[in-house]
């Protein structure tokens, strides 16, 4: 892995008390940042995007009996929000874990 | 005839049963989560599993107002009617990205404690809590208005009877149980609602489009295999609606109010407070996202049930034969063959949220946009969601089930919000400004009369209700977005950001923000300019009070006593009315509703401004900032040079 030389890379050690270097807080952070940035620009696209700006040119294609833009207004963007913080969720989980500043129990 | 049930009604009967029954499981659950301490009281101990924690905020976030008002709103808006579904759950995103763990990390017990800390600054506290009180107070208002109205339709009894039986039950299990009390509760009041909500969809969609699941009943077909959407859309275009998938409003303003709205609920403090139960940061992510969830499931079913509704509204009653007899009660519908007019709508009139007028005589009621040809001349828009049990021919009791699903939404988001006012007058006013050397038994003691206080207010509120409440989706999302959201964003993730960036956005965004929406939806005239100046004293009034301490704030007190004249002179009418502003002068065509989102940059703007002019925050608070950005509680920054 190419941050191995980061404290507590291996995700199996919990440790106590400890100091992280301020070079590993700043790329963990940075991780944190970048997948923020995508997952955000995903919520935009499905709500502004689709669901307002390009409504229209979208809805020249439907699914089921609803035109896709319309559908996104007031179903699509929903499921993709639920979708979002989970995988949120999960992807912090590993970055934290990978950089030992994780809040699991143990 | 009607048939009984112990001789009342069934449909009396079972609202009967099911309110008394679910009001006796909360108060139940309150007497076995007694809150013994502060941080029961507040957070309910930290320890909410994030499953439940995102129950009680779904609770917690859908009002009455949700559950009622929503579905019908959407289906006289069509597209328009968007901007609720997607504000009011793209917020969580939000939420669970920006700012939910962080806070949790913080780990104190409201909102103004994190903008207390982190600006170091008693002054930008107190603002914050101002701010909460106020979002609160015009919140909760309604909810006690709706719990009002919900009895006074179904179980006869007045208004202000209804409102007055909410406040008390709400009142027992907040001062009983505090947060801890209001959490295991609100668990409860989301099953009821959500059950109350879909089964009466689940039936819509059988009939309309043959799915057992709304979800796919709004992008079906009808029997006849047309697309549901389409056909509705087509039968209102030639009733001279407006189109159903077109709406009216700019493209501008429809993202606009999006973006308030979802701005808003993210710096909502009942809201941001659920995620201080949970037991750690990463589980606050978690709840997050399982509160979306639970809020989706409606919030999915909601456009579905405005499809069915506005779809089997105009099927059933336009070009309808009605009788005078059915409307007297000496007949039934059922007796009067085809094309008559249906049951429920004889028995809605009789509740005045339907009216019909035979305007051209000829006994059928026609359904029109033109005003002159219309003949349904009252359609109050939660006739969709209260009237779907008997549309979808389903027994009474399922109607018993929708009202006690109606009280279970105003009454969570009552208690929510309660927990807010309760512990910004206790927590943040009293123990951090006013009197410092408080002990946990007296803050506690001072929780439970602040909610006492709170209710009364609340109960007054929603008996006379204020011309403000009318404005509550624009003033509640619009100073959340305006105020909370910028200053706990920045203080996340700009550790450079200062009091002085903090305490300047604030006041512009909120007076920037209010200021907008009191011009265009109540407008100043000399009695609301006069009460505006009762508000600022006030404020003034109490940051003089919290601060004398420690610098010179004669200026403030003058300042107050000042506004405190001005008040006078609005209220006996002595200051010139400013007209209310029209829709032609919106702002860039930004409706009210919508100007949170331009108060939320505007706040940035000044934010970012102000700090950059003014000097660094103290290498403590900037330590503070990295420690929250890391949610284990056992890694720290090390501040030395690496390698």
């Amino acid at each position: 892995m190419a941050n191995s030389d980061y404290a507590g890379s291996d995700a199996e050690t919990v440790t106590g008390d400890h100091d992280i270097t301020e070079s590993a807080f700043k790329a963990y952070w940075k991780e944190n940042l970048t997948l923020m940035g995508v997952l955000l620009a995903i919520w935009f696209s499905v709500s502004f995007g689709a669901g307002i700006l390009f409504r229209d040119f979208l809805d020249q294609w439907s699914i089921g009996g609803a035109p896709l833009g319309f559908w996104f207004a007031q179903q699509g963007a929903i499921y993709v929000f639920v979708i979002l913080i989970f995988v949120y969720s999960a992807m912090m989980h590993r970055i934290e874990r990978k950089y030992d500043v994780d809040d699991d129990e143990g | 005839m009607e048939a009984t049930i112990f001789g009342l009604p069934t449909t009396l009967f079972w609202t009967a049963f099911f309110v008394i029954s679910t009001f006796g499981l909360y108060i139940g659950i309150a007497v076995w989560a007694r809150a013994s301490t502060t941080d029961d009281f507040y957070v309910a101990g930290h320890d909410i599993h994030p499953v439940f924690n995102g129950m009680a905020t779904a609770a917690d976030w859908m009002s009455a107002a949700s559950f009622l008002s929503m579905a019908g709103l959407i289906a006289f808006m069509g597209y328009d009617g968007s901007v609720f579904l997607m504000g009011w759950t793209g917020g969580y995103v939000l939420l669970a990205l920006l700012l939910a763990p962080y806070l949790r990390k913080f780990g104190k017990f409201t909102v103004p404690d994190f903008v207390g800390d982190r600006y170091y600054s008693q002054t930008a506290r107190i603002v914050a809590v101002i701010c909460a009180l106020f979002i609160s107070f015009t919140y909760i208002a309604g909810q006690m208005r709706g719990t009002g109205i919900a009895f006074s339709n179904f179980l006869g009894v007045q208004i202000e009877v209804g409102v007055i039986i909410g406040a008390i039950i709400v009142l027992f299990y907040a001062v009983l149980g505090g947060m801890k009390g209001v959490t295991y509760t609100q668990v409860a009041q989301y099953c009821v609602l959500i059950f109350a909500f879909t089964v009466p969809a689940i039936f819509l969609s059988l009939q309309i489009t043959g799915t057992p699941i709304p979800q796919l009943g709004f992008i079906g077909n009808t029997a006849d295999g047309t697309p549901l959407l389409l056909s509705l859309d087509r039968t209102l275009t030639d009733l001279g609606f407006t189109s159903y998938l077109q709406g009216e409003k700019a493209m501008i303003d429809m993202a606009a109010i999006t973006l308030a709205l979802m701005v808003g609920t993210a710096g909502l403090p009942h809201v941001i407070i659920r995620f201080f139960t949970v037991p750690k940061a990463s589980d606050a992510r978690k709840s997050a996202g399982w509160a979306l969830i639970f809020i989706a499931i409606l919030y999915t079913t909601a456009p579905a049930v405005a499809v069915f509704a506005r779809s089997n509204f105009i099927d059933t009653v336009n070009e309808s034969t009605y009788s005078v007899d059915v409307a007297r009660g000496e007949a039934t519908a059922a007796e009067q063959g085809e094309g008559a007019t249906p049951q429920w709508f004889y028995n809605w009139e009789r509740t005045g949220l339907l009216g019909f007028t035979d305007k051209n005589g000829d006994g059928q009621i026609q359904y029109r946009a033109d005003a002159e040809t219309n003949e349904v001349t009252t359609l109050d828009r939660d006739i969709f969601v209260l009237a779907n049990p008997e549309i979808g021919n389903l027994p009474g009791w399922v109607i018993g089930l929708v009202v006690a699903g109606g009280l279970a939404a105003a009454l969570s988001t009552a208690a929510g919000l309660l927990m807010v006012i309760s512990s910004a007058v206790s927590h943040d006013l009293c123990r951090k400004v006013l009197f410092k050397n408080m002990t946990d038994t007296q803050e506690l003691l001072v929780a439970r009369f602040a909610a006492v206080g709170a209710v009364l207010v609340a109960i007054y509120a929603g008996i006379n209700p204020p011309g403000f409440v009318a404005a509550v989706v624009a003033f509640a999302f619009g100073l959340g977005a305006a105020s909370f959201f910028p200053v706990i964003f920045l203080g996340i993730f700009w550790k450079r950001m200062n009091k002085e960036g903090a305490i300047a956005g604030m006041a512009v965004g909120l007076s920037v923000t209010a200021a907008y929406i009191v011009h265009f939806k109540i407008g100043f005239s000399s009695g609301v300019i006069g009460a505006v100046a009762l508000i600022v004293a006030a404020v003034l009034m109490i940051l003089h009070f919290g601060l004398r301490k420690d610098s010179d704030t004669r200026a403030l007190f003058f300042g107050s006593l000042g506004l405190g004249v001005v008040f006078l002179l609005g209220v006996f009418g002595v200051l010139p009315d400013i007209a209310q502003g029209t829709e032609a002068q919106w702002f860039l065509g930004v409706s009210p509703e919508g100007f949170g989102a331009v108060g939320m940059m505007i706040a940035f703007a000044v934010s970012i401004a102000t700090a950059l002019v003014t000097k660094a925050p103290p290498q403590e608070v900037q330590d503070l900032v990295e420690e929250i950005r890391i949610p284990s509680g056992k890694a720290h920054v090390g501040h030395v040079p690496a390698e």
